[in-house]
């Protein structure tokens, strides 16, 4: 149909302009001016207290106790349950958080501006590996370190970013993709990449050298430090996409442990959503499936752009550990989901596959078409609260949202 | 006059893309034609009714 | 003459250093440039492009974040071209990766992405998806063959218009065998190139024909199938004109044969009128088809046989002589052939009509009766029909599935001759000749029927057709020349014994 190649057309044309830029960290009830006490946004479409999922709702009570609107954990629980807290999913609020993706009033956001729109998101930021909330880790430690993310690393990464008029992140992913990395489960080059073009603008904006040491050393530590400010990238990209009538292209992917969602450009809002599947991977020693959380997170967000199981091939290292076969393999993968893709992003390229583009543009249609799911390269969370990651893994998206969203999407344009 | 697609086909060499039976590729491949062979599959998992809006959406 | 520098920045476009060189290498060799670079616009590339004499008014406030092309050439047309190229490469989805080898397309739409070049789908899926992959593969300007059956003829008329529109060619659906340009697609036989193209509705036809011409020295330049219904009323003939106007400017064409049931008239008198405009010598063979109006340039024929004769300009010389002497079991009635080609029934049926034998068939030609409405006389059976592949294979490819009605005839206390075929070539039994040898030496009682066979197909098949012959010879059979030559043998014996 013409009018939805032009609509797909201008749907691909608007991805690959954008221009994310990584400009500030500032507090949650700032950036969203929605955001009231005693709301709590959360990863994937939305989801109730009765069916949030172990992990979420350890999330939820910890970060009540957190903001101070529980007195402890229990009670957090209690208050939960008598339904005192708004949930909302963190995509309705030009947001994105990993894993639980828990976001609420104090907690600093990291901006990206996509300047050729203007739009921006925000994305929490990453907490490191172990015992997190994002994992729905809820304990002393976890609080503590939450509590320092906001009242210091926080406010010096923002300083750090506007002494340097933002961090330009289109560049950066190219270049972390030819070194290996897909933005999803391996970021250790573009996190490397953040602290070199960081490190100057910390120092200088920095009068506390143990302050800044311990900033950087943790900046430094976190391999996946990255995978946050990629999220609040793609939501910034994907977001210009949305409600382009005709367009059947995804804009949204993501999950809150109970249901997997999508959106799609030209069925405007609606969450297009089935139950959630487990990742299939490998795991930590001492952990095996049976301790698995079904899949969890905004993150997916970085599929939705063509990078994490998109972008495998630039990434044959995490091909093997998330067990998704040989490393030689990994193009396949990327290979494979370019059969579910419109174009290929011309600036974001993979060295080792010939320099092929990364695939861009989901077409539901193409989904549907070739029964190819796509491919989300994840960690796994412990199914009980506050355990952590015990594992990682590739996981489909569920056949059954591109079916419902073809449906609709072929109703919308007329066609039955 | 604009190529003729069809008499340039009597001359090209032949490029084949193969959907369907895999040893019509096998035989054309010994006779070093180039060929592509596709891991056909029915569309929409061989739903009627998803195939039939899919033909409509023109994917 | 002095050289001319042109750049061109993008703004805020990224791409790795790498990629970048060999990008500007390719420009570098292109004819005309002196020296061409394309870089991301950072002080220090600014400064090694302008030493190398690269750098004009609008590359040398270029960002870091941008890319700057820069191009030093001859003339200005040079660097232009250069330009242009250049743009192209950054615009160009990026080459293809080098994992084919592991892995496959799943779509239509992937394969064309991994073969730009493609110009051919051929096409074998179930009848049902088969139309949506020839409309995807038309549309994506390759031609397509259609080897799928069970397709409904509104369809295959659809189809063929939308084609016909895009300037592509539908050979099908049920197009059994074609040859392009010396490449057998399908079932098709490896022949002598030469000067005869075939335009045929039928498959095993347009193997016969193709495979006496190249026995009789000549030789194809294309055999383009067009389906057996092509030249239905529905269909009106589309892929048929479409292949004639092909070969009609084909310089390596010098005689086009046409291979085809009887059409209706309408269809007939259009196909003969653009024969008369193309003009070259043509040979016409509506198998069990009466005389009809032939324009100048065309004879029409009545056997697949007569086809490639005419095609030579030889004379209907039978040249084959029986070599069969009369035994007790040519006092039966009755002659039963045993066809895995529909086309080569058809023309044995011919044969038998104008030898005013009483026969009858389930693929009956004009004026031969249907075998279920009077099964009388002689019965020649094309086993190839779709009442006998529902959900098996087709006797070309699985010999076995005429085993049976061989086995029953062999043992059918009337019967007084067998007559079967033998067709090799890409595409079939890779032992078809071998097969029905074992057939015949294990269930023939002492007083079976004579069997004669002739074997379609040439000496470099695969399975060699000399081979093939001689199994048969060794076993017993009498092998014909031709499948003509087959059924004329079985016609003189029978009236010889009567």
């Amino acid at each position: 149909m013409q009018r939805i190649e032009e609509a797909n057309q201008q749907a691909i044309e608007r991805m690959v302009t954008g221009d994310p830029v990584l400009v500030d960290v500032i507090p949650a009830a700032e950036a969203i001016s929605e955001l009231k006490e005693r709301m709590i946004l959360h990863a994937g479409p939305p989801v109730e207290w009765d069916r949030m999922c172990g992990p979420m709702r350890g999330a939820v009570m910890g970060i009540a106790v957190f903001e101070g609107w529980a007195d402890d954990l229990a009670d957090a629980e209690s208050k939960a349950a008598a339904g005192e807290f708004d949930f909302h999913p963190n995509h309705h609020f030009d947001a994105v958080g990993p894993m639980t993706g828990m976001t609420t009033v104090s907690q600093p956001l990291m901006v990206v501006e996509n300047k050729t729109f203007g739009n921006r998101a925000y994305c929490a930021i990453n907490e490191g590996l172990g015992k997190v909330m994002r994992f729905g880790g809820n304990d002393g430690e976890v609080l503590e370190r939450l509590g320092w993310l906001r009242d210091d690393f926080g406010p010096a990464l923002g300083r750090a970013l506007r002494h340097v008029n933002g961090v330009p992140l289109k560049s950066l992913v190219a270049r972390g993709l030819t070194m290996g990395d897909e933005m999803h489960q391996r970021n250790v080059a573009c996190s490397g990449l953040t602290l070199r073009a960081l490190s100057p603008p910390f120092v200088a904006t920095s009068d506390d050298n143990e302050a800044l040491a311990k900033a950087l050393a943790f900046l430094g530590g976190n391999d996946q430090f990255f995978l946050n400010i990629a999220m609040a990238m793609g939501k910034s990209i994907m977001d210009p996409v949305r409600d382009i009538e005709g367009a059947s292209v995804v804009t949204a992917m993501c999950r809150n442990g109970t249901d997997f969602g999508i959106r799609v450009s030209g069925t405007g809002d609606t969450w297009f959503t089935a139950p959630v599947e487990m990742p299939e991977g490998l795991y930590f020693p001492g952990f095996t499936e049976r301790d698995a959380n079904p899949d969890m997170g905004d993150s997916t967000i970085v599929e939705t752009i063509g990078l994490g199981g998109f972008a495998m091939g630039a990434a044959p290292a995490v091909a093997g550990f998330v067990g998704a076969g040989a490393a030689s393999e990994a193009g396949n993968y990327t290979r494979t989901m370019s059969e579910i893709t419109l174009a290929e992003n011309p600036e974001w390229t993979i060295p080792s596959m010939d320099y092929l583009g990364v695939p861009t543009g989901i077409d539901i249609r193409l989904v549907v078409e070739t029964g190819l799911a796509p491919t989300i390269n994840t960690g796994i969370a412990h199914r009980e609260p506050g355990v952590g990651q015990v594992g990682a893994g590739v996981v489909r998206a569920p056949m059954a949202c591109f079916e419902q969203a073809l449906l609709a999407f072929a109703d919308r344009m007329g066609v039955s | 006059m604009a190529k003729d697609p069809l008499r340039d086909l009597l001359h090209e060499p032949l490029s084949v893309i193969n959907v369907g039976l895999e040893g019509f590729a096998g035989e054309l491949a010994a006779q070093k034609v180039d060929v592509i062979q596709v891991d056909w599959t029915p569309p929409a998992g061989g739903d009627p009714e998803l195939a039939d809006l899919l033909a409509k959406l023109g994917s | 003459m002095s050289a001319v520098i042109i750049n061109a920045v993008r703004k805020g476009f990224y791409l790795d250093s790498v990629a970048l060189m060999r990008m500007s290498r390719s420009l570098a060799d292109l004819d005309g440039v002196e020296e061409a670079a394309m870089m991301m616009g950072t002080p220090a590339n600014l400064q090694i492009m302008e030493d190398a004499g690269l750098i004009d008014e609008v590359g040398k406030d270029a960002g870091g974040g941008d890319l700057v092309i820069g191009i030093r050439a001859v003339d200005l047309a040079a660097a232009e071209l250069a330009r242009a190229e250049a743009n192209a490469q950054l615009d160009a989805p990026a080459a293809r990766s080098g994992t084919a080898e592991t892995w496959r397309p799943r779509t239509m739409r992937a394969a064309v992405k991994e073969v730009p070049d493609a110009n051919l789908a051929l096409i074998s899926v179930p009848g049902d998806f088969a139309i949506a992959e020839a409309r995807k593969a038309i549309r994506r300007g390759l031609h397509a063959m259609i080897f799928s059956d069970n397709v409904g003829v509104e369809a295959e008329a659809e189809l063929k218009r939308e084609a016909q529109r895009l300037g592509r060619l539908v050979m099908g659906p049920d197009c059994g065998t074609a040859i392009i340009n010396g490449t057998p697609l399908a079932f098709a036989n490896v022949v002598s190139r030469g000067g005869i193209g075939l335009v045929g509705a039928s498959g095993t036809g347009t193997q016969e024909v193709s495979c006496l011409i190249s026995q009789y020295g000549g030789g194809i330049s294309h055999a383009i199938g067009v389906g057996g219904r092509d030249l239905k009323s529905e269909v009106g003939g589309i892929s048929t004109l479409m292949a004639i106007d092909a070969l009609g400017h084909d310089a390596a064409t010098e005689h086009i044969v046409l291979i085809s049931k009887p059409p209706p008239a309408e269809v007939a008198s259009k196909v003969l009128d653009r024969i008369a405009v193309i003009g070259k010598p043509t040979t016409i063979c509506f198998i069990g088809a009466s005389d009809l109006p032939m324009p100048d340039n065309a004879t029409q024929v009545y056997s697949l046989k007569a086809a490639a004769q005419a095609a030579l300009g030889l004379n209907d010389d039978n040249g084959s002589s029986l070599d069969v002497t009369l035994g007790s079991t040519l006092e039966r009635p009755k002659i039963q052939g045993l066809y895995s080609g529909g086309t080569l029934c058809a023309e044995a049926q011919v044969l038998f009509r104008a030898a005013d034998l009483a026969v009858c068939s389930n693929a009956p030609v004009p004026g031969v009766p249907d075998v279920d409405d009077a099964n009388i006389g002689h019965r020649l059976l094309d086993l190839g029909d779709d009442q006998y592949t529902q959900g098996r294979p087709h006797p070309m490819i699985e010999p076995s599935v005429r085993d049976d009605a061989v086995v029953a005839a062999l043992n059918d206390p009337d019967t007084a001759i067998i007559l079967v075929d033998v067709v090799i070539g890409y595409g079939a039994h890779s032992d078809p000749a071998g097969h029905l040898v074992a057939v015949l030496c294990d269930n023939a009682p002492s007083d079976a029927p004579l069997v004669i066979a002739s074997v379609t197909g040439t000496d470099e098949d695969p399975q060699i057709r000399a081979t093939q012959m001689a199994k048969l010879r060794d076993a017993g059979v009498h092998v014909a020349p031709t499948n003509a030559d087959a059924a004329q043998w079985a016609i003189e014996l029978i009236n010889a014994a009567s």
